[in-house]
């Protein structure tokens, strides 16, 4: 009998405690960096596309959401020609940042993307690309790969030696 | 306040603020468990959420109202209209303050004994005609429970009536002025309280209901208005525990007098619907038949213990008034 009248209080003081609610529309809720939201394409410091158009996102898509095309510029850069991800099946599991090795796609903490009509769900590439540079300040594909593009050839990227030369005898 | 004010207009002001309250209940009740479950509850539509019940009220009545096509129609119909009837009948011996109240009748108490009693024919009935085996479970614990509640509910009160000498629900408030009867009377109250309890079948005794078990128990099938009329059963069945509660242990309108009676009455009645929604955010469920247990054999003789002593009691004290050696 006691502990009913014990318990009884103890639910009673719960009238003083901090509220469990937040307040959505007026106040936001604080998501972890790491949250899996809105996908976006991200650029290298130079404000040059990361995404090379390589289609391992669009492989690794458990749902098939993300199409691409890649194609090249004038100085045998890939990109994509155009990237789609279609929100309204995309289940925000994160294999696209996943598997993508420049860095292009990631996942960002924000989930307000709702639309009354279903076909606003599909975003294009100039829906996902952002300026910044997302989770991975300073990198920038083609100063880090061996591939020769136009205005750096081989062995001039970051932290590359020059192409060794077969016709010397030189180690 | 006095005697001279029309009947129909207190009959009137009594429907019209039974109403209020009960539907109001529902918002009260939803913004109390939030507070005591740490959330805000509905607080969105108008002041403080209480728009709510006007949603709430809308919602129900564009529902389907739906009579299962196996149901017995016309007892079906019937059921959810007994538990509003009877219980706002029994309000009619509720006075709310000197004067206000519908019949002053000198049978009180027993008129509403039998409305409450009466009022278990409505999950009978409903949960009967429902023709549905949940249904009919609810049905056959909430007799089996409002049986053996029943017998303790009056055997509680009979202290009361004995210290006071009177059914009349307005004599015993008068009789309170020197002391509550809450302090002569402890066992009578939590006694009188936990039927209560039971009697309008809230949590921790909602067995009839038990929605856990029974979806939701004699109720299972109705919906749209009919299930409105339950629900405003319920708690015009809280408001008129807690009045009755206040009217006879805690001396009704009585109370200092920088506040009109009817005010006292009102806020003393709302601690007690308080308390009905404390005990509905900290209780769980009993088992149907700990219930009973419960009720057949620790209440029930504690409640015929106090009665016995009461009566001794008072009858020496009124031997000794009238010289009698015993």
């Amino acid at each position: 009998m006691f502990s009913i009248v014990q318990s009884m209080w103890l639910v009673f003081l719960h009238m003083f405690h901090k509220r469990e609610t937040i307040q959505y529309p007026e106040e936001k809720v604080k998501l972890p960096a790491r949250w899996r939201g809105r996908i976006v394409l991200t650029r290298d410091p130079d404000k040059g596309e990361r995404c090379v158009g390589c289609y391992l996102c669009a492989a690794a898509c458990p749902v098939d959401c993300i199409s691409l095309q890649a194609t090249e510029d004038e100085n045998g850069r890939r990109y994509p020609e155009f990237f789609r991800i279609n929100f309204s099946r995309c289940i925000f599991c994160g294999y696209c940042e996943e598997a993508c090795p420049t860095y292009a796609i990631q996942l960002i903490p924000d989930f307000e993307m709702g639309e009354y009509n279903r076909q606003n769900l599909v975003y294009e590439k100039k829906d996902l690309l952002i300026d910044g540079e997302g989770k991975y300040p300073g990198y920038n594909y083609y100063k880090v790969a061996g591939m020769a593009i136009g205005g750096k050839d081989k062995g001039e990227a970051e932290n590359e030696e020059p192409p060794v030369d077969i016709k010397s005898l030189v180690p | 306040m006095s005697d001279a004010i029309n009947p129909w207009l207190i009959i009137g002001g009594v429907l019209a603020g039974l109403l209020t309250v009960a539907p109001g209940l529902i918002w009260l009740e939803r913004r109390l468990l939030a507070l005591w479950q740490d959330r805000y509850g509905p607080n969105r539509a108008g002041p403080f959420g209480v728009l709510i019940v006007l949603a709430d009220t809308i919602k129900l009545f564009f529902k389907e109202d739906w009579i299962p096509p196996f149901a017995d129609k016309a007892v079906f119909v019937i059921a959810p209209a007994i538990v509003a009837i009877t219980v706002l009948m029994s309000f009619v011996i509720v006075p709310f303050a000197p004067g206000v109240i519908v019949v002053d009748l000198n049978i009180g108490i027993l008129f509403f004994l039998a409305m409450s009693s009466m009022g278990a024919y409505s999950i009978i009935l409903g949960g009967w005609a429902s023709n549905n085996k949940y249904a009919l479970l609810g049905a056959m614990r909430g007799a089996a429970q409002l049986i053996s509640y029943e017998v303790f509910m009056g055997l509680s009160l009979m202290g009361v009536v004995l210290l006071s000498g009177s059914f009349s629900l307005q004599d015993i408030v008068n009789s309170q002025k020197g002391m509550w009867y809450v302090i002569p009377q402890f066992i009578g109250f939590v006694t009188f309280l936990i039927a209560g309890i039971a009697e309008t079948h809230r949590l921790p005794f909602d067995i009839p209901e038990a929605e856990s078990e029974l979806i939701a128990g004699f109720h299972s099938e109705y919906s749209g208005m009919k299930f409105g009329l339950f629900f405003v059963g319920e708690y015009l069945g809280i408001t008129l525990i807690s009045a009755l509660v206040v009217c006879l242990f805690f001396g009704g309108w009585l109370g200092p007098d920088f506040l009109p009676p009817l005010v006292w009455f009102v806020l003393k009645t709302f601690v007690f619907i308080g308390l009905f929604i404390l005990l509905r955010a900290s209780m769980p469920r009993p088992r149907y038949d700990q219930l009973m247990e419960f009720g057949w054999k620790i209440i029930l003789p504690i409640t015929l213990l106090n009665l016995i002593v009461t009566a001794t009691i008072v009858l020496i004290q009124s031997g000794a008034r009238m010289n009698i050696k015993f």
